[in-house]
Parts: C-alpha cells; sequence; structure tokens
C-alpha cells in the first residue's frame, strides 16, 4: 500500500495510504448488516439499563434522557462540522497539489498535514486554546481538522496520482480540457481513494471528539469526564459505550458510502 | 501486370474520401535541456484520404511526430496544416474535437459504459441527446459491436479485441476528417491484431479518412498503409513511399534493416491473384463423365501428362495422369484430390503456399468454386522480378 504513494517524497513510509479492502467478502457484506444493528441493539441495551436503575440525586443530574442526547448532539456535530471542514480544505488542497504548477508544494503540505496527524490530538486542542482562547465547539472543531486533515489530502493526491496517465492522454487526445478530465476523469476514479480516507478520518474525528469537554465542546467525553471524578460507574458506562457505538456507526456509515458513491468500474 | 491501389495519391476528389490533407512544413520539436532536437526539420504531406503508417524503432520520434499534429505535443518550430487551415492557430482542445485520436490498450474511460465513452467527443461538441445515440449506435454498428449487448457494459467487461474496437468507435463518433492511431493493436494478441486491422481496412475503404498510424511492426504498416514512412533518429524520414516500392527496393540500410528478411514474401502479402497473369491454358480440364480413354488420347496429341477433373458446375475435384488412365472404363474413383484451391482474391503469398503444397501448380477458383486457371511458381517468380524492375533495382544497386 506504501508504493502507491511513491510520487510523495513528504510521505513518510509509516504513512500508508489509507485503502481498506473493497467490500466483496461474504463476510463484509454479513458486517454491513451486522455491525449497525449490533451497535443500536447494544447502545440501548446499556441506555436502558442505565436509566432504569435506581439512580442518586448525583446520577440523575447527567442520566437523564435530554442531558444524553444534548451531549450526543454535541459530539455528532463537532463530527460533522470536522467532516466538511476536512472534505472543504483536504479535496480542492488535494486536487491543487497534483496539477502540474503547484506540484512542487505537495511535500510542504504533506508535512504539515503528517505533523497535524502525528503530534497528540489533546495536546493540539489544548494548544490552540492557549493560543487562540477561544473555547466551545470551534475551539475543538479547528485543532480537530488539522489532526484529520492528512487521510483526506493524501488520499486524494494518491487517487488523483494513480489514474492511468494513459486515460489522460485519451481524454485530452480526443479534445477534453484539462479540466473537464480532472472533474470527468480524475477525480471520479479517485473517489474510491478518498471516500476511504474520508472514512478514517470521520472515525479519527468521531473518536477525538470525546476530547472537546476539555476545553467546553461538550461531547460525550463529558459524560466520561463526570463519570470518573464523581466516580459513578454507571455515567462512566453510558458515556464510553455511546462513544464506542457512534463511531462504529460512523464507520460503517463510511463503508456504506465507500460502497454505494463510487463510480462503477472506478475501482482498479 | 500488378494494378496497386496504393499507387495514385492525388485521390482526394475521388469518391468516398473524407479525408483532409495534412502538411508538415520543417516541424521540429526541441525538449529543453536535451542537445538533439527529439523531431528535426520534419517535412511531409499526409494526402487526403490515405493511410500512412510511420514506423521506426522505439525512440525515433515517431509518435512524437504523430503527437504534433493534434498538438499532444506543441512543435518547437516549423508549421502544421490539415485540410489547409494552420493546425497551430487553433485553440488544441476545439482542434483536437475535429482529429480522432486511438491509443495502445484503447485509453477507455473505466468508469464509463461502452456508449457513454462513444459519446465523449459528440458531447463535447454540443450534439443534441438524439443525433448522440444515433451516432453511437451506427459506429457500434461500424466496428462490428452489437449495441443491445455492449452499449451498456464496462471497458472491463469486454476483451481487448472488443475494448480496441470500441476505442476506434470513440476515436470515429464525431467523423472527424484525420485520425491518429498510435499503435492501437500493439497490446492484443495476433489473431485479433490480424482480425482488427481487416476491420479498420474494411472501414478505411468505406469512410476514406486522412489516417496516421504508428506502429514499430513493419507487417502491419505493409498491411495498412497507402504510403510508409520509414524513420530514424529524431524522426528524419529514410524512406516516403508505398509499401510496394518500399520492399522492392529499400532507399538505404536502415530501410533494409526494418524491413528485414523476407522482403519478397512480404511483397506476395500485397498482391492478389486476379491481379497477375494466372494461366489459363496450361491445364487441361476435364469432367467426370469423359471417358478416361478418350482424356488419355487427347492428353498425348496435347503433349500433357496432367488433366484436372471438375465436377458439373466446374469446381475442381483431382488430378490425374495420364498412366492411371490406363485400363480404367470411368474417371470417379481416379487421380489425386484438389487439395488447396486458391480464389482470385487470394494474396500471391496463399497461392505460393498453395502452389507449394500442391507440388508446383494449384488451381484458381472464381467466385463461385469455378476453375479459371492455375498459377504456378514461374508465374509468381515473374511477378517479383517485375517489380523489382520496375522501382529500379538494378539501377539504385
Amino acid at each position: 500500500m506504501t508504493a502507491v504513494a511513491e510520487g510523495f517524497p513528504g510521505v513518510s513510509k509509516t504513512s500508508a495510504v489509507e485503502r481498506r479492502p473493497s467490500v466483496t467478502s461474504r463476510s463484509d457484506r454479513f458486517r454491513l448488516f451486522f455491525q449497525p444493528i449490533a451497535v443500536v441493539v447494544i447502545v440501548a441495551a446499556v441506555v436502558i439499563w442505565a436509566l432504569s436503575s435506581e439512580l442518586n440525586a448525583n446520577e440523575r443530574e447527567t442520566l437523564n434522557l435530554p442531558t444524553i442526547m444534548t451531549l450526543l448532539g454535541q459530539h455528532i456535530l463537532i463530527t460533522i462540522v470536522v467532516s466538511l471542514l476536512v472534505v472543504a480544505i483536504a479535496v480542492p488542497l488535494g486536487i491543487a497539489l497534483t496539477r502540474p504548477a503547484l506540484k512542487w508544494l505537495a511535500p510542504v503540505f504533506l508535512a504539515i498535514a503528517n505533523i497535524g496527524q502525528a503530534a497528540p490530538a489533546l495536546g493540539v486542542i489544548v494548544l490552540f486554546f492557549l493560543w487562540s482562547g477561544i473555547e466551545g465547539l470551534w475551539a475543538v472543531a479547528i485543532p480537530l481538522v488539522f489532526y484529520t486533515l492528512l487521510p483526506v489530502l493524501r488520499n486524494t493526491m494518491v487517487g488523483i496520482q494513480q489514474v492511468d496517465r494513459s486515460l489522460i492522454d485519451a481524454g485530452r487526445g480526443i479534445g477534453m480540457s484539462a479540466g473537464g478530465v480532472l472533474m470527468r476523469v480524475e477525480l471520479p476514479l479517485a473517489v474510491p481513494l478518498i471516500l476511504a480516507g474520508l472514512r478514517t478520518a470521520l472515525v479519527l474525528a468521531v473518536g477525538t471528539a470525546t476530547l472537546a469537554f476539555f476545553v467546553n465542546g461538550g461531547g460525550l467525553g463529558e459524560l466520561i469526564d463526570t463519570g470518573y471524578k464523581l466516580q459513578l460507574n454507571s455515567v462512566m458506562y453510558v458515556g464510553a459505550v455511546l462513544a464506542i457505538g457512534l463511531a462504529l456507526l460512523v464507520d460503517w456509515l463510511g463503508g456504506m458510502a465507500e460502497r454505494w458513491l463510487a463510480p462503477k468500474g472506478a475501482e482498479q | 501486370m500488378t494494378t496497386s491501389p496504393t499507387t495514385d495519391v492525388t485521390a482526394s476528389d475521388s469518391p468516398g474520401v473524407s479525408g483532409a490533407e495534412i502538411r508538415l512544413d520543417r516541424v521540429t520539436k526541441r525538449y529543453p535541456n536535451t542537445a538533439a532536437p527529439a523531431v528535426e526539420e520534419f517535412t511531409m504531406t499526409i494526402p487526403a484520404g490515405k493511410v500512412v503508417v510511420f514506423v521506426g524503432p522505439s525512440g525515433c520520434g515517431k509518435t512524437t511526430t504523430m503527437r504534433m499534429i493534434n498538438r499532444m505535443v506543441e512543435p518547437t518550430s516549423g508549421t502544421i496544416t490539415i485540410g489547409g487551415r494552420d493546425a497551430l492557430h487553433i485553440d488544441p482542445d476545439q482542434l483536437r474535437r475535429t482529429i480522432g485520436y486511438a491509443i495502445q490498450q484503447a485509453g477507455l474511460f473505466p468508469h464509463y459504459t461502452v456508449a457513454q465513452n462513444i459519446s465523449v467527443v459528440p458531447g463535447l461538441l454540443k450534439w443534441d441527446k438524439k443525433r448522440i445515440a444515433a451516432r453511437v449506435e451506427e459506429m457500434m454498428d461500424l466496428v462490428g459491436l452489437d449495441p443491445g449487448t455492449f452499449a451498456n457494459r464496462l471497458p472491463r467487461q469486454l476483451s481487448g479485441g472488443q475494448q480496441q474496437r470500441v476505442g476506434v468507435a470513440r476515436a470515429l463518433a464525431a467523423d472527424p476528417p484525420v485520425l491518429l492511431m498510435d499503435e492501437p493493436f500493439g497490446a492484443v494478441d495476433p489473431i485479433t491484431r490480424g482480425n482488427l486491422q481487416d476491420e479498420l481496412m474494411r472501414l478505411q475503404s468505406e469512410l476514406g479518412k486522412t489516417i496516421v498510424f504508428v506502429t514499430h511492426d513493419f507487417d502491419e504498416a505493409v498491411k495498412l498503409g497507402d504510403k510508409i514512412a520509414v524513420l530514424g533518429d529524431r524522426s528524419t524520414i529514410q524512406q516516403y513511399d508505398t509499401p510496394d516500392a518500399i520492399l522492392a527496393n529499400p532507399a538505404n540500410d536502415t530501410v533494409a534493416g526494418f524491413v528485414g528478411a523476407g522482403a519478397s514474401l512480404k511483397q506476395l502479402t500485397l498482391m492478389r491473384v486476379r491481379d497477375v497473369e494466372y494461366s489459363t491454358d496450361e491445364v487441361m480440364v476435364v469432367t467426370e463423365d469423359e471417358h478416361p480413354a478418350t482424356v488419355a488420347d487427347r492428353l498425348t496429341k496435347a503433349g500433357r501428362t496432367y488433366a484436372l477433373v471438375v465436377d458439373d458446375r466446374h469446381r475442381p475435384l483431382r488430378w490425374v495422369h495420364v498412366r492411371e488412365l490406363a485400363g480404367r472404363s470411368s474417371l470417379l474413383q481416379v487421380g489425386k484430390p484438389v487439395g488447396d484451391a486458391i480464389s482470385t482474391q487470394s494474396t500471391l503469398q496463399d497461392a505460393l503456399e498453395a502452389i507449394l503444397t500442391e507440388g508446383g501448380r494449384a488451381v484458381v477458383t472464381g467466385s463461385r468454386g469455378e476453375v479459371v486457371g492455375t498459377i504456378d511458381i514461374t508465374t509468381v517468380t515473374d511477378v517479383i522480378a517485375g517489380v523489382r524492375e520496375e522501382h529500379g533495382v538494378g539501377e539504385a544497386g
């Protein structure tokens, strides 16, 4: 998998392209149905158990449906904002960096994105908070964008780079403009890799969004934190199970997108 | 004696020609930071409606030269005109929509269906949907792919040969006067390649495009080309002539090396039996119902030893020797069956093969399989001698 990235000197050997195996085998198909059902059942069971057990006053403070839904909503919002920003930044940037005129800049941006991913997410969030002074949604979304940019950026670049040169030659040769070839040939054929990168970014984002409570960003991390500080195990359980369930669900959604959004015939 | 269809190259006004003349004048391509230019002062006129094949060793610049015609490679200097229009002063994208382009391995878009691939250029030219759909169907018929079966398939669901056909259909979709083909059949097996070449020749006889075809396979060049340009280093023209002339009289050692051994044998693939004087009276033809004694008598009188027995529709059956006739009452069981009969459509190469297997003389049949004459080895050698003389082999040494 590292071999496809060799066009970019800035890509270190360890940062392999995120390309999940295509969903074709029987076990994968089974997972496609089983994963969301299992997640929903387990999460629902834990939440119902927690809410219906005898709770003390402290627990009731956090373990009630409106609070849980609010925190879940914040968590999902952070994930969505981060993903949209990542796509909005990384895909155009990735395209730009594969154009002949800007190719020389690719190592610079890949190095920056590499640093973003290599640095611990919590460190990036806290540093950004200390530097900017803002808190809440954006205080966590912006550092997380930096943190999750790399998979999408790198996969966009490699996805476009790995398109057979003869197809581009054929496209230009029959009279398509450079932009036409990009939009109608290069990008569609890069979609499977871009989606694979986005799936990785989504999973990273939904996982690291549990750190949002550090900068007043809310999210399911708050349940875990509260449960830990006040030694309320049930609250911790609910927070942890919800965070894990959400991550698995997002991963599943990413898998579905890879499967259904990629143009037919594009997988190589 | 030989009526080669390739001798007349000024046929732009003849019926069935939709091609345009291409003129390259002192076209040079020089890449930065290289001492020698890739293509140097290339001057050539490619006649309208003809197939011109660029042939030469790898790296000689033949592809670069071809790609300058549609400006996939931008010439450093020189002029190129296509049908009188200055190609270097047209927007390259617009120019390329009027020039068909077919490349090795077809270059089909894997995420487009066959129909979508073929409709790319008409789409770029803003044809309306109905016209495009009709054109796609027409093109698929033209290249021998059933639209009902193949229109909605993806390229990976086709064989290499079928992909190549789609590639040709895509190149021809907008009915361009000029077609550039860069080793289009290089990646398919020899049998499929032969079929595709035959198809291309058939297409060309219908369409009369101006085709520039690049290959490193000299046999392919001989088969397809109305004219062949043998190119050397920096795309210098070693010889630019009909296949006939190049085979008969290579201009220099480079060309001779490229023609390779067996030039005369290749020459034979260019000529058909109908073009040569096969004999019509060398062999006595008898029907099965004649009496052996009569036949033997006639053979002796004519001073011959063999007769050809034919059926009631004059189709060849057996060779019979005068000695075999003695004491027979009927011709029905006598003689050696005729093996390979060749038709007037056969190439001289096929004729030679038949002559060799038949032991010196082969039967020539007409369109309904009837005997029209025979051909022997001296006919073939005479033809070769004649061609070599015609192209002045003696003088050039």
